[in-house]
């Protein structure tokens, strides 16, 4: 029998410590029927792609608070791309300012999701990505 | 198809990929499995099990760190990870949370740590974990550490997978009579006792060695159909293996290196003696036994005809026909009085 699973990282790079928002939405997706990898606080750039290596995942969701986004995003990216993952989806959640927005979709990521997002809201932007992947 | 020669090169990507397709047991990979399985067979298979909270994934972290960073100087060993957490089953999700405890292994190419969901198997393993340590004996890891699910008292598969397989304990778990039950802490090679510095050690401690003591273990290799069989010392070789308790405290790194010195002569017990040979022979044959089921399975699946399963199920609700009469039917069979 074959059963693809959408496999996903959930992560906080930088440093600071709140990660509640990172578990709501691991525990959403899971409850969405996804395998949620967890990787937990303070992950570098290096840890991430790394983790994304290893685990052969469909999409990583970032959780930043710090304000260190526009930092860690690119260095993400150019990670993934260089270990030839560039197929993987960046997810962000967080505070983000609106301004940053744009600039991050163009860089690449899939989708940004300031506070009071309902998970369903994220659920179905990974699902539908996470399919585009699956026809290809 | 898979290319393989990627793999055997220790391409990464490539190798990770592979994972996901044995996971999702597609064709490709059962396909690349088979290629790859000539090249299997010289890593050192390491199970870790034992209930939630115990510390396993703290105590992988330190034996992998020590594997990668070994006290005497020598060659340091590729580790691969396999660790197992369970699924949901209602959603089928999973969280999957046994990297948090493994950060100190990051940016070690030498190191490749893979998460799998359980996926409804409910042995401590998932259905697919013995093709993923396959994947990683032959793309050259030579210690593989698997750890399970967090397990209770039945889940004993990983005792048929590994080579050595420890079992962790941490103080205050229950009675001297939870220790003298069957089922998982038969199973143990080792035991260790995690969080070394909580009260309640040394009764901990002393229930584990009372147990230990009321057997007499024989040489123990797991039979076909998952019953270990103890042979009492008849054989050219009588040498018992009898299962050290180890202390450890994972968060300190203590007791560790004396944890991976027992693997070592568990191991080397396993050459002397001959159980090693006679424990892969018995896992392989449970798999063999297991594919011909699934092939005999598909292939009468594929000549049965249209309906007929349905009809006969029919009957079964309705209480016409009995289970073993229909099973007799569906395969044909003679039915007898």
């Amino acid at each position: 029998m074959n059963q693809e699973k959408i496999r996903v990282i959930v992560a906080k790079p930088g440093l600071d410590g709140h990660d509640r928002g990172a578990k709501v939405v691991a525990r959403a997706l899971r409850d969405a029927g996804m395998e949620v990898i967890y990787t937990g606080l303070r992950q570098t750039p290096e840890m991430i792609a790394e983790a994304a290596l290893q685990e052969d995942v469909h999409a990583v969701g970032l959780s930043v608070l710090s304000g260190a986004h526009m930092a860690l995003v690119p260095r993400i990216l150019e990670l993934l791309k260089s270990n030839g993952q560039e197929n993987v989806g960046i997810f962000i959640g967080g505070i983000i300012p609106d301004e940053d927005v744009p600039r991050l979709i163009e860089m690449g990521v899939k989708g940004v999701y300031g506070p009071g997002t309902s998970t369903d809201v994220i659920v179905k932007d990974i699902q539908t990505f996470a399919r585009r992947l699956f026809a290809q | 198809m898979i290319d393989i020669q990627p793999i055997l090169n220790g391409d990464r990507l490539a190798l990770s990929r592979l994972l996901t397709q044995i996971e999702n047991n597609t064709a490709t990979g059962q396909a690349a499995l088979a290629d790859l399985f000539l090249h299997s067979g010289r890593a050192k298979l390491v199970g870790i099990t034992g209930a939630p909270g115990t510390g396993k994934s703290s105590l992988v972290n330190q034996m992998a760190y020590l594997y990668r960073h070994p006290e005497d100087g020598s060659e340091p060993q590729k580790v691969a990870i396999v660790a197992v957490d369970p699924s949901s089953p209602f959603s089928g999700g999973a969280v999957l949370g046994d990297r948090i405890r493994m950060n100190s292994l990051s940016g070690d190419p030498g190191v490749f740590i893979r998460s799998m969901a359980s996926r409804g198997s409910l042995g401590g393993l998932a259905r697919s974990t013995a093709g993923v340590v396959q994947a990683f004996d032959s793309a050259g890891y030579e210690t593989i550490l698997i750890e399970t699910v967090g397990a209770g008292q039945a889940e004993v598969d990983i005792a048929k997978l590994a080579h050595t397989t420890l079992v962790i304990e941490a103080p205050g778990l229950g009675d001297d009579i939870q220790a003298i039950k069957a089922g998982i802490l038969e199973i143990a090679d080792i035991l260790v006792v995690n969080k070394a510095d909580r009260p309640g050690l040394e009764q901990t401690e002393r229930a584990l060695k009372n147990m230990l003591q009321l057997a007499h273990p024989g040489r123990r290799v797991f039979q076909n159909l998952g019953y270990l069989e103890g042979e009492n010392g008849s054989e050219e070789n009588d040498q018992i293996w009898l299962p050290p308790i180890q202390r450890t405290i994972a968060t300190e790194a203590t007791g560790i290196s004396e944890l991976l010195t027992s693997i070592a002569a568990h191991q080397k017990y396993l050459k002397q003696t001959g159980d090693l040979a006679r424990r892969e022979r018995a896992r392989l044959a449970a798999e063999l036994d297991l594919m011909i089921e699934s092939a005999l399975v598909s292939r009468w699946r594929e000549q049965l005809q249209d309906g007929a399963y349905a009809a006969v199920l029919e009957q079964l609700v309705s209480r016409k026909l009995s289970p073993q009469k229909a099973v007799q039917k569906l395969l044909g069979m003679e039915v007898g009085s």
